[in-house]
């Protein structure tokens, strides 16, 4: 893993936008194909909203990763927000406690090679995402 | 915020989306369309997403809701420009936009709506 780390805070719309641009850069930089570029922003706005919306705020941690000769993009979504009682639920297409369509979980870990999504009630949700080069 | 600006030629309406957006700015582009197409009395909306690089399901959304309270007020809505990636994510976001029709560009957009707008209703 190379230390090629940013933190960037996740407040207002605006940051979502930003969230979406810093990940686009270093999608491009680890040599993501066009098509999985724009699959990891999409999953990352998706992501990064959630965090704003129903945490509150959070934070997003963009790293390259590799493994081997692979390079990939490890994205995390960190909120101390009221977390997920359900897991399986959430994950679940078209079901939202919100306002939105319910795809974000669910095609956000459809968009990516690797997911994994830790939260319980009243302990924040992490939502750690992984994609690599081909 | 951004403001997206929405032109009118003839009777069509023509948004095109030229910088990342923030949701509030989707929000807003919404409820400007709806007023404006009522204000105009335009028969069609195209929305030209050419330049946009990723639509997730908060733009999806405003596309449908475009489309569909574009259609309430008399006024067919067509979304022309999707870029291939932002198509393949699409569907494998799990949005097909069924309800929105879509042309590759913008001449066949507004060559879309002309025939919509000549046959019988
Ligand atoms: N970071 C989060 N904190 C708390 N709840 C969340 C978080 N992310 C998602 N959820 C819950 O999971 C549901 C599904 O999320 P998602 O799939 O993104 O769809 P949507 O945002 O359209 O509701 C949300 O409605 C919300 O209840
Ligand atoms: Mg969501």
């Amino acid at each position: 893993m190379s230390g090629d780390g940013h933190l960037l805070p996740i407040a207002s719309n605006a940051d979502v936008v930003a969230v979406r641009r810093q990940v686009r850069a270093l999608a491009v930089d680890v040599g993501l194909s066009l098509v999985d570029q724009t699959k990891v922003v999409t999953a990352a706005s998706e992501l990064a909203r959630n965090a704003l919306v129903y945490a509150g705020g959070g934070r997003a941690s963009i790293e390259i990763v590799e493994n081997g000769v692979r390079k990939g993009l490890r994205l995390s979504f960190i909120d101390e927000g009221p977390g997920i009682p359900d897991l399986a639920l959430a994950l679940t297409d078209g079901w939202t406690t919100g306002s939105g369509l319910g795809l974000g979980l669910g095609g956000s870990r459809r968009l990516v090679d690797e997911f994994d999504l830790i939260s319980a009630p009243g302990k924040g949700t992490t939502v750690t995402v992984t994609k690599w080069a081909r | 915020m951004e403001r997206v600006p929405i032109l009118k030629l003839g009777d069509i309406l023509i948004i095109s989306i030229q910088v990342d957006l923030e949701d509030q700015s989707v929000l807003a582009l919404q409820e400007d369309l709806a007023d404006k197409v009522v204000s105009t009395g335009a028969r069609g909306v195209i929305i030209d997403i050419t330049a946009v690089e990723i639509v997730d399901s908060f733009i999806g959304r405003m596309l449908a809701t475009i489309a569909a309270t574009s259609r309430m007020l008399d006024a067919e809505t067509v979304v022309v420009g999707m870029r291939p990636a932002v198509a393949i994510t699409l569907v494998e976001l799990g949005l097909s936009l069924g309800g929105v029709r879509t042309a590759l560009n913008l001449e066949k957009g507004v060559a879309l709506l002309d025939h919509t707008r000549s046959a019988p209703r």
